[in-house]
């Protein structure tokens, strides 16, 4: 569905990515991991063009990814941040239907598609009305997630969309989220320093140091085809990773 | 979108009001003014109300401004009539030429105007001290002041830099003081009586050479020359009104000093207008037709004046700054290197002192309301480009990139997303400009746009505190009601994120 091509990102003399190649198969979920500044956020990025690639491209179901077809190509595309990126000025429900108000939807299929969406991500009605700044984390990300689901794209891209949750909701959330994907047949391309996490979600993982993959694999393969020594040792240090092994 | 295009509308409307309060039939009108001190107010005023008493259209632009600005606003055409003095003309406006007496009036001639007869007083200036004061240095001439090098003087600015005035004066006199300071002309009165200064110029006629007991100096070297009071006008008035040429002059001769020197002191120290002393005058000399009939304004007739002068000021400057700025802030935020230049070029417009943007705008704009409109437009800019800017640009980043990824254009993510985030700092911007604004356009009395600097600029010449709180007063309570207004207007148009 996805594919970057030798892609890489350099501001001046720094590189945050090296010259990078990654394949994200249609219907699977893809996790990029890797400890804080190896360039996973980078390389999410420049997938919904927020970064232009100092080299490389981004083929997009066959489609070069250009500065032209970016706008069309972006409401193909689910994306889901961290701290869920609502606007503090518009209610959860404005958040939800912005794109769809701007394209002009009528307002019975948007109501439609808002109850469908509520009910898939188990959002009480009564948050709809409410701004974000009333929320809890938990609700302000299933918003966010009805708000990348809401044209209905064929790809979520989710950067530590549960990253800043606490660990009760964030493993309910886990479940939810995870059953949406696998129930839509969504291609997701995740982003999270969580190995867990990883497994949990991941049908391949991708592995990243440095601005550079060091492996991508099944986790099957991660913990016990390691490619290299610090494949072994970040393996190591993600406690209670035994359960998915 | 929408209220962009309201707030076009509501300034269109603006303008149309503003062009028809200004311009009350300018052709039909014979517009007067006077310079900014009492004895010429009042000359101007007698002219006002005689010209009136024939039934002719007149309006009179009391305390405009100096002697070269009234001569410049002759010239331009914006007035017809203003009260002068020879002595003034041939030593100061036209000292370059050098001319006698008897040139005066040819002279006059080459430049479109004409001199009425003398009207009877003659008004030099002269030095004067506190009575006190100079009995105890023994002090009777200005000769005297030499034997004083201590002695302080304060100057009015206008007679510290014409030809006629210090600089000549100190060099026929050769007067050492070396602590003289140019200060407004009222202010002086108030410097003199608490001692801060010991020598100030005035003129013969002013009503504060009795009230503040002053003794003026006997000008031993007649250092000074005559000046007659004369009305100057504009020649085209022969054309334009053939009686009032005839009219000025049949008031000549009936002005004498000691009439004038009453008329002062009745504003002064009596506290009547400048238009009742010029009534109780034309009364008791003439044997008029008609009773004049003063329009007594009451003071809240001449509140309400000020402030609806003062609101045209306001509201037309900063609604026309919020319609250039917020475009302005917002190419600032996009583009950083046009933005360096944007923001510094507001900001080097902020820094030019007010009174000299004022002036400025004269030889451009004439006098009245348009130049005081451009001028506080352009003190408006400043703080809502800056605030727009600095909204924007602190947008923190992932919401930027959040309303980017989900694939709406740049002009809906502008209107719908980064303006109504930035609108709290815009709002702060406008509020900041809409107080400095009221504040500033105080000032724009000085060059005849009215409003509540008129009262503060009256005030300041005859010493009336009371005169000047009518316009501080109400100008502080504007600004108040300007922040109640737009905090209210900040609840509406923003939403609550707490709900």
């Amino acid at each position: 569905m996805v594919e970057l091509c030798g892609v890489s990102k350099h501001y001046g003399q720094a590189v945050a990515l090296h010259t990078t190649s990654l394949t994200v198969p249609r219907g699977k979920t893809s996790v990029v991991i890797g400890p804080s500044g190896c360039g996973k956020s980078t390389l999410l990025r420049i997938t919904v063009g927020l970064v232009t690639p100092t080299h490389g491209t981004v083929l997009f179901d066959g489609d070069l990814l250009t500065p032209a077809n970016m706008q069309s190509i972006r409401l193909r595309i689910g994306y889901v941040t961290q701290h869920g990126g609502l606007f503090p000025h518009m209610t959860a429900r404005a958040n939800v239907t912005l794109m769809a108000r701007h394209l002009r939807w009528d307002d019975d299929r948007i109501q439609a598609r808002l109850e469908v969406l509520a009910s898939l991500v188990h959002l009480p009605a009564a948050c709809l009305e409410r701004y974000p700044l009333r929320l809890s984390g938990g609700e302000c990300q299933r918003v966010s997630i009805m708000r990348a689901l809401f044209l209905d794209p064929g790809m979520l891209l989710m950067d530590e969309p549960l990253g800043a949750l606490d660990p009760m909701i964030r493993y309910g959330l886990q479940e939810e989220l995870r059953s949406i994907c696998r129930e839509l047949g969504k291609t997701v391309m995740l982003v999270t320093h969580d190995m867990a996490e990883a497994a949990f979600f991941g049908d391949s993982i991708t592995l990243m140091r440095a601005g550079t993959v060091v492996q991508t694999g099944t986790i099957q393969d991660l913990v016990h085809r390691p490619a290299s020594e610090f494949v072994q040792s970040f393996m190591r240090a993600q406690r209670g990773l035994h359960e998915w092994t | 979108m929408d209220m962009i295009r309201q707030a076009w509308r509501c300034s269109i409307v603006l303008a149309l009001i503003v062009s028809v309060l200004t311009a009350p039939s300018i052709a039909q009108t014979v517009r007067i003014a006077s310079k900014k001190f009492t004895s010429n107010v009042i000359m101007g005023e007698i002219a006002h109300l005689w010209l009136e008493q024939y039934d002719l259209t007149a309006t009179h632009q009391a305390q405009l401004g100096t002697t070269r600005y009234l001569w410049d606003a002759l010239l331009e055409g914006d007035i017809d009539i203003y009260p002068d003095y020879t002595g003034t003309l041939l030593e100061e406006t036209l000292v370059q030429m050098n001319l006698e007496w008897s040139d005066l009036d040819s002279v006059l001639t080459t430049f479109g105007f004409g001199m009425s007869v003398p009207l009877g007083f003659n008004d030099p200036y002269v030095l004067g001290m506190k009575e006190a004061r100079a009995r105890e240095l023994d002090i009777h001439t200005i000769s005297d002041l030499a034997r004083f090098p201590e002695l302080r003087f304060g100057f009015s600015n206008e007679f510290m830099e014409r030809e006629d005035g210090w600089p000549m004066l100190r060099i026929t006199y050769n007067l050492p003081q070396t602590q003289v300071r140019g200060m407004d002309h009222d202010l002086s009165y108030r410097g003199i009586e608490s001692g801060s200064i010991d020598v100030m110029d005035l003129y013969a006629m002013d009503a504060e050479v009795i009230i503040y007991d002053m003794r003026p100096l006997e000008d031993d070297s007649a250092y000074f020359p005559a000046y007659e009071a004369i009305y100057l006008y504009r020649l085209d008035l022969h054309e334009r009104f053939p009686t009032v040429p005839g009219f000025l002059d049949s008031l000549g001769g009936t002005l004498t000093g000691d009439i004038m020197r009453t008329l002062n002191t009745r504003v002064v120290q009596d506290r009547v207008s400048e238009s009742q002393a010029a009534s109780e005058f034309l009364g008791g000399e003439f044997v008029l037709e008609s009773q004049i009939v003063l329009r007594e304004e009451t003071m809240w007739s001449r509140l309400w004046q000020h402030t609806t002068e003062h609101l045209i000021l306001v509201v037309i400057s900063l609604v026309a700054a919020i319609l250039l700025s917020i475009p302005l802030g917002i190419i600032a935020a996009k583009r950083p290197r046009a933005g360096a230049l944007i923001l510094g070029i507001v900001g080097v417009i902020y820094t030019i002192p007010s009174l000299a943007l004022l002036v400025f705008m004269i030889p451009l704009l004439g006098i009245g309301g348009p130049p005081a409109v451009v001028a506080l437009f352009l003190y408006s800019l400043l703080p809502i480009v800056r605030n727009t800017h600095a909204g924007l640009v602190s947008i923190s980043p992932p919401l930027y990139e959040s309303a980017e990824a989900l694939g709406l254009p740049a002009m809906p993510r502008l209107f719908k997303i980064e303006l109504p985030l930035a609108s709290q700092s815009i709002m702060a911007g406008i509020q900041t400009s809409a107080v400095i604004n009221i504040g500033t356009a105080t000032l724009g009395a000085l060059i005849g746009a009215g409003g509540y600097g008129q009262p503060i600029l009256t005030g300041i010449r005859v010493a009336d505190t009371g005169l000047i709180l009518q316009g501080a007063v109400p100008a502080a309570l504007l600004a108040l009601l300007a922040q109640g207004v737009f905090t209210l207007a900040e609840r509406v148009i923003i939403p609550n994120r707490h709900r």
